[in-house]
């Protein structure tokens, strides 16, 4: 029911402040390395920041500071 | 050393690894090569209480047993080749209190290699401050292994864990973390069993990673691969499922050891020093800010010390001549030997300067920062957001920026780095280039204000940045990728540096330079001074006898004398021979063969220009004392013509030839070193010469 009627989207898209939890990886390779770091399905993020020039950007997750590349950001699904 | 006990040190990046590294050995370290790969083997010795001695290897930092960059795969290497020398007894796995769950993944997969292993608990003040509390006993429980809470920083009870490693068990008592043998059920065994390995999960790591291990055979290799086809192994989709299984696990043990109090929502300290420092505007101003700060430094505040250093050499040259008899052997000490090692202890000022400052803004953790700022720009050109700060260095000495781009963990962003990095004007460039705009640029001012002569300069620096950029950029197309390249890092929190840990470092990376660096100078220098000072023994009693019978005839004073003996003697050494050889190769770029003689000489450094064309130009000074050369320079006329040697084109086109080529014995070395194969400083030096001979032609025949 919840999960209906929020919307999914990519990390990148989203704006500083904003909050989503982690549903789902588009990319297989990359989502080994971003699991191993603490990105999980279930876990909560929030963007904290985009560099000056726009990319890369930062996020906390599992109560730490990551920064990602926006291209890197765009193989991980949110609810949002 | 009493027992052959080995602690191998593992950990997430940022948790004070070296930290603790250095608190276990303090001086008692040395760095070394691993076998067949571009990584430096940390080893130190740390005595325990009984008596018995530790030998205690510090692993790079990772995140988990796979890879993110070649030179992490060492881990896995050290930790499953029971025949190496290296294979520890004991695994020390430093885990961050304040981010465990992350930092408990590497700990699950090095418990299930079934070696024995110890868990040091660092950053705990951390974690109470974020509201966490950690049973440790209970934790400890759980997983059947001894956690041992510390503090790297303040070296709070380093002894307890001496004491740990001290009453280690031979055999490993951790409990299992994970059901390994579902991930890749029937090719583990089969595994273990054709290569005789013990721990299922070893076992599962080969299949993923044994075209990494060296130590496997390429029949054992192949093996692994057959079965792994047999077996129809996706070893991405069993690392996602391993990843996730591990983390239940570890979400299962937390959740009954691990209490976190309502968190409050308070912004970190952290996050508002960043706010500022990678704001829009204040982000780059206050980088550049740091930037010329750095700069500054390494030019004024090495002035002194590298001074007293020369002092230093010029004495003890004097002191030998004095004291030794002499002869051959004292003149090949003096010119030779001093003289090249005085040419490389001249760098440890500017060397030391730049690491402290490197190493206190990584320690703090503002070089993360300052990568997420450039990384964009960087990327464009085939560069990292890493590759700022040794660019950046290479303005002073490419030397200690080349060793800086270590922590590129990308390696084809770092080979590229290393490859542009010298064509940034270094501080050698600098004698060259106002001893020759002088010579030809008029002091006179543009529109009023604008130095002309400073004008010149800038436009030789600008020059240097914008073709490392080009080079960068074309190298960006050409070099293949090994690799995907990650950006995925984490920002760690802000802190103050630790001045031991700054100690150190300057300290290894000065001993690293003179060893490493100064075997090839002072071997260059020889074979120079040799060059120059011999020469075909006819030619040379020629000389000889003429300026006998000119002293006789007293026609000029004594020192001037001296000084035409010494420019004759010059142009009949070897050296000398070679430069007329060159010549006319060298000609179309508008130098005669005295420029030639200079060329050669300044290969082992551009710097020792100015004093080959004050020794031609038998001028009696140092290249210090600019004003005379110059003169001399400027009163040069070519033989047939009459015209004046100096003109604007050949200045410009001496100066373009040593803004591009490599005429740097210490960063070839260096390169080399640090590339470790000899094809990086084979290409180097090749496409820099090129680059300087076509660029150096064009100049020449535009302004003719």
């Amino acid at each position: 029911m919840q999960f209906r009627n929020d919307n999914s989207m990519k990390l990148s898209q989203l704006v500083p402040g904003q909050k989503g939890i982690i549903k789902e990886f588009t990319d297989l390779e990359m989502s080994v390395k971003l699991m191993e770091m603490g990105c999980l399905p279930g876990e909560p993020v929030v963007v904290e920041r985009f560099a000056p020039l726009g990319d890369p950007m930062a996020i906390t997750v599992s109560g730490y500071q990551l920064s990602l590349r926006k291209s890197e950001a765009s193989t991980i699904i949110l609810h949002v | 050393m009493s027992s052959g006990l080995k602690v191998a040190l593992v950990g997430n990046p940022n948790t004070g690894k070296s930290t603790l590294f250095n608190a276990l050995t303090g001086l008692n370290q040395k760095v070394g090569n691993f076998p067949g790969i571009t990584v430096d083997k940390k080893t130190g010795f740390c005595r325990l209480s009984d008596g018995r001695t530790a030998e205690i290897i510090d692993l790079p930092g990772t995140y988990s047993l796979y890879p993110k960059s070649k030179d992490e795969s060492i881990v896995l290497e050290v930790l499953t080749d029971k025949t190496s020398r290296l294979y520890p007894d004991l695994v020390v796995v430093l885990a961050d209190a304040s981010n465990l769950k992350r930092n408990l993944l590497l700990y699950t997969q090095v418990a299930d290699l079934k070696i024995p292993v110890i868990i040091a608990l660092n950053m705990m003040d951390l974690a109470r401050k974020a509201g966490t509390e950690i049973n440790v006993d209970e934790l400890s429980a759980r997983l059947g292994v001894r956690i041992v809470p510390i503090c790297a920083r303040t070296k709070e009870n380093i002894s307890g864990l001496k004491e740990a490693i001290q009453q280690m068990s031979a055999i490993p008592l951790q409990r299992e973390t994970i059901e390994v043998e579902a991930i890749a059920p029937g090719l583990i065994a089969k595994i273990q069993n054709e290569l005789q390995v013990e721990s299922p999960y070893a076992a599962l790591q080969l299949a993923h990673q044994h075209e990494n291990m060296h130590y496997l055979s390429a029949r054992q290799s192949d093996r692994i691969e057959e079965l792994e086809q047999e077996f129809s192994f996706h070893s991405q989709k069993a690392q996602a499922a391993e990843t996730i299984a591990r983390y239940n696990f570890i979400n299962d043990v937390l959740f009954d050891t691990v209490k976190q109090r309502t968190s409050v929502i308070e912004e970190t300290i952290s996050n508002r020093i960043d706010k500022v420092l990678t704001h829009k505007v204040w982000g780059f101003i206050i980088f550049f800010g740091i930037l010329f700060l750095i700069f500054q430094a390494i030019f004024s505040w090495s002035e002194y010390p590298m001074s007293l250093i020369e002092d230093l050499f010029v004495w003890l040259g004097s002191t030998a001549h004095a004291v030794l008899p002499p002869g051959v052997f004292t003149d090949m000490l003096v010119d030779g030997v001093l003289a090249g090692l005085s040419g490389v202890l001249v760098f440890i000022p500017q060397i030391a300067i730049l690491f402290a400052f490197i190493s206190i803004l990584e320690d703090t953790g503002y070089m993360a920062r300052v990568t997420f700022m450039m990384d964009k720009i960087m990327r464009k050109v085939g560069l990292s957001g890493k590759s700022v700060v040794p660019l950046i260095g290479g303005l002073a000495c490419a030397v200690p920026s080349i060793m800086g781009t270590r922590n590129i963990e990308n390696w084809k962003d770092r080979i590229i780095t290393i490859m542009v990095t010298p064509l940034v004007s270094c501080s050698a460039r600098l004698p060259i280039y106002t001893l020759l705009i002088s010579l030809v640029v008029p002091d006179t001012r543009l529109w009023g204000f604008v130095n002309m002569q400073g004008l010149a300069l800038m436009a030789m620096y600008v020059l240097g940045i914008v073709s490392a950029i080009l080079v960068a950029w074309v190298m960006k197309k050409l070099i293949k990728a090994r690799e995907r390249g990650y950006f995925i890092m984490e920002l760690p929190v802000y802190r103050m540096p630790r001045w031991s840990n700054v100690g150190l470092t300057m300290y290894e990376k000065v001993k690293t330079f003179v060893v490493q660096a100064g075997k090839v100078i002072i071997a260059i220098s020889v074979v120079l001074w040799v060059l120059a000072t011999y020469g075909p023994a006819k030619k040379q009693q020629e000389i000889e006898q003429k300026y006998t019978a000119l002293q006789q005839t007293n026609q000029y004073p004594q020192e001037e004398l001296q000084r035409m003996k010494a420019s004759d003697k010059l142009e009949n050494s070897y050296a000398g021979l070679l430069g007329r050889a060159i010549e006319p190769a060298i000609k179309p770029l508008g130098y005669d063969w005295k420029i030639g003689i200079a060329l050669i000489t300044s290969f082992a450094a551009r710097e020792v220009f100015v004093g080959t064309m004050a020794t031609i130009y038998s001028v009696d000074s140092s290249g210090d004392d600019v004003v005379s050369v110059r003169e001399k320079m400027r009163a040069a006329t070519e033989p047939d013509t009459g015209r004046p040697v100096f003109t604007l084109a050949t200045a410009f086109s001496l100066m373009v030839f040593y803004a591009f080529a490599m005429q740097c014995m210490s960063t070839l070395a260096i390169v080399y070193r640090e590339t470790k194969s000899l094809k990086w400083p084979v290409i180097q030096f090749i496409y820099m010469g090129v680059m300087a001979y076509i660029a150096s032609l064009i100049v020449y025949q535009v302004l003719k």
